[in-house]
């Protein structure tokens, strides 16, 4: 009976341990949050989260953006290359790692070991050719040079990912297809490609997200503000604002971490084997 | 065996129609970009004339300066920078992770929910949004020193962001901040270390603090050894955040030059692609011998238990 009551008292200070700690960790966030609802005289007074006299104000002001190019085209822009990105990236990573988890072909070794070499390459060797190669194609200002590598299954750590998720999978089913005559690009479609949804999903999610958070690339190529995404708005605010913009500038903020906050609590078991997978087994 | 080998490439022919587009995507944008920068590394290159070939000048520039220009101390001082960056924010980053994912390994109600809290700093760190933020929180009249003062009673506070001494740190507390990933993993490492060893050892009489360090952490030393060189990579490029909340500057006094910041600013600042290439690949080769400095320590140091 005692030692009951001691397990409960130990887990409830646990309990609040833990609380105490992440509210604490979450509250730069929080008053990110509530100072966009705060007005602008009132964000650098209140150290509290809750506005004591909310308004929309922020939001109005800074959906209007800087100029004539408001933030409904930052995000417009943003979505558009951000669901591309995820779609061509999932696409032709999976093909990749189907050839390499599943079929049998001479120097598969070879390119499995270049594959993997090319997931631990810092990105900064290939940015300066490849500017100066979208450059002379006439990429400047277009998204082409964001989109068009995601065509080319770039990103090795999803190709990875998908080749451990593929090799995980059962062989009989495409092994008896194999018997009844059916094709490679069959086995594809038929079997890899449905057992692989969960995979996928989780590809989907990570390059929509980190297209999102790409700041570097962005700035590289997007010169416009017709053109610009999500984070290059909150920059160019930042860079042309005031005292008085912070207001403004903390709406368009919180706006901008919305999608991240939907893909992560409707999705979130995706994040975790994304990030357990490639961790673990690797 | 004349069929046999007929079949072969028949096999491999197939295959590779699946591996075109990676194929493709390496030799243009990854294998020739690699020799094409290679070659500019030993250039002077503005990109609107043709690249100059000067040799090794470039390198020299960088460590010991040239006949023609003294040495870069800027680029001495992003090494500086950058390397204190990394090889403080990560190794507190796995520390504070392990003990959270510690902490996460409980059976708790509400366990579920903890974690994907614990995971929101990560999942949102990276974005404008909170490097801006950040801005906020370290300025003089921030948040950070709003808290001091009106809880506290300090006073003569210091403006985190705009002060040499303080300004990378608070990059270090942002980087720190998003444990998400490492947690995640090494919770699932937590997890596939049998009951019974804690058990047995329970029985033997050892404590909890016996037990982290007797069977906790060597089963956990591949993971640990596997977020340490992952985390170290990706932090040596980190960009966005010291660009934000410098304002691109990577002030004040160069104190958050970090080493992809110094090169952007380089090649597309002042238009040196031929000294930024040269940049990229002392930053490749630095992180391939770090690397492999890992995984040779890592050999005395990490266990891959006795089965293998």
């Amino acid at each position: 009976m005692k030692r009951k009551r001691t397990g409960l008292v130990k887990r409830l200070l646990l309990n609040l341990f833990i609380i105490a700690l992440g509210v604490g960790m979450l509250y730069p966030i929080l008053w990110l949050i509530g100072a966009s609802f705060k007005p602008s005289n009132q964000i650098f007074t209140e150290v509290s989260i809750w506005p004591s006299n909310p308004t929309l104000d922020n939001f109005k002001e800074g959906w209007r953006g800087i100029g004539i190019v408001g933030f409904d085209t930052f995000f417009k822009n943003s979505f558009f290359i951000c669901i591309i990105s995820a779609f061509a990236n999932a696409i032709f990573c999976s093909l990749t790692a189907y050839a390499f988890a599943r079929l049998k072909f001479v120097g598969k070794n070879v390119w499995f070991a270049v594959m993997m070499i090319t997931l631990m390459l810092p990105s900064h060797v290939t940015t300066i050719p490849r500017y100066i190669m979208f450059r002379r194609m006439g990429w400047i200002n277009t998204f082409l040079p964001i989109i068009v590598p995601k065509f080319f299954a770039t990103d090795a750590f999803f190709i990875f990912l998908l080749v451990q998720f593929i090799r995980g999978l059962p062989r009989d089913m495409d092994e008896s297809a194999t018997i009844d005559g059916c094709s490679k690009a069959g086995i594809y479609t038929r079997i890899i490609m449905p057992l692989t949804v969960p995979a996928l999903i989780t590809t989907l999610l990570f390059t929509f997200l980190w297209t999102w958070d790409d700041f570097f690339n962005q700035l590289l190529y997007l010169t416009s503000p017709t053109k610009y995404t999500v984070p290059m708005g909150l920059r160019l605010f930042l860079d042309s604002s005031g005292m008085s913009m912070w207001g403004p500038m903390f709406a368009m903020s919180t706006l901008s971490l919305i999608p991240a906050f939907i893909l992560f609590f409707s999705l979130q078991k995706y994040f975790v084997r994304g990030i357990a997978t490639t961790g673990i087994k690797g | 065996m004349n069929r046999l080998n007929k079949r072969a490439v028949r096999d491999t022919l197939g295959s590779y129609v699946f591996l075109v587009p990676w194929l493709i995507g390496f030799f243009l944008l990854t294998l020739y970009p690699m020799c094409y920068s290679l070659y500019l590394s030993f250039t002077r290159f503005n990109i609107r004339t043709p690249p100059q070939w000067i040799g090794m000048a470039n390198y020299l520039v960088m460590f010991k300066g040239s006949a023609a220009l003294p040495r870069d101390e800027r680029f001495l001082n992003s090494i500086w920078v950058t390397f204190r960056f990394v090889f403080i924010s990560v190794p507190v980053k796995l520390v504070f992770a392990l003990t959270v994912a510690m902490l996460m390994n409980k059976k708790l109600r509400l366990i579920g929910l903890y974690r994907a809290l614990y995971y929101i700093p990560t999942l949102l760190g990276g974005s404008v949004a909170i490097a801006v933020l950040w801005r906020r929180l370290f300025a003089s009249d921030g948040l950070l020193n709003m808290i001091l003062s009106s809880l506290f009673g300090f006073t003569n506070l210091p403006a985190w962001i705009s002060n040499p001494s303080y300004a990378l740190y608070t990059l270090i507390i942002l980087a720190v901040w998003q444990f998400g990933s490492p947690m995640i993993i090494f919770l699932a490492g937590l997890q596939q270390i049998p009951r019974e060893y804690y058990e047995a050892s329970s029985v033997d009489g050892a404590g909890p603090i016996r037990q982290f360090f007797a069977i906790t952490l060597p089963s956990l030393s591949p993971i640990i050894f596997f977020n340490f060189v992952m985390q170290m990579i990706s932090a040596f490029q980190s960009f966005t955040q010291a660009f934000i909340v410098s304002g691109g500057s990577g002030g004040p006094l160069d104190s958050t030059m970090f080493y992809s910041l110094y090169l952007y600013i380089k090649g597309f600042g002042f238009s040196e692609m031929g000294y930024a290439a040269a940049m990229a690949w002392v930053l490749l080769i630095v992180i391939a011998i770090l690397t492999a400095i890992s995984f040779k320590s890592s050999g005395t140091l990490v266990s891959y238990g006795s089965g293998e």
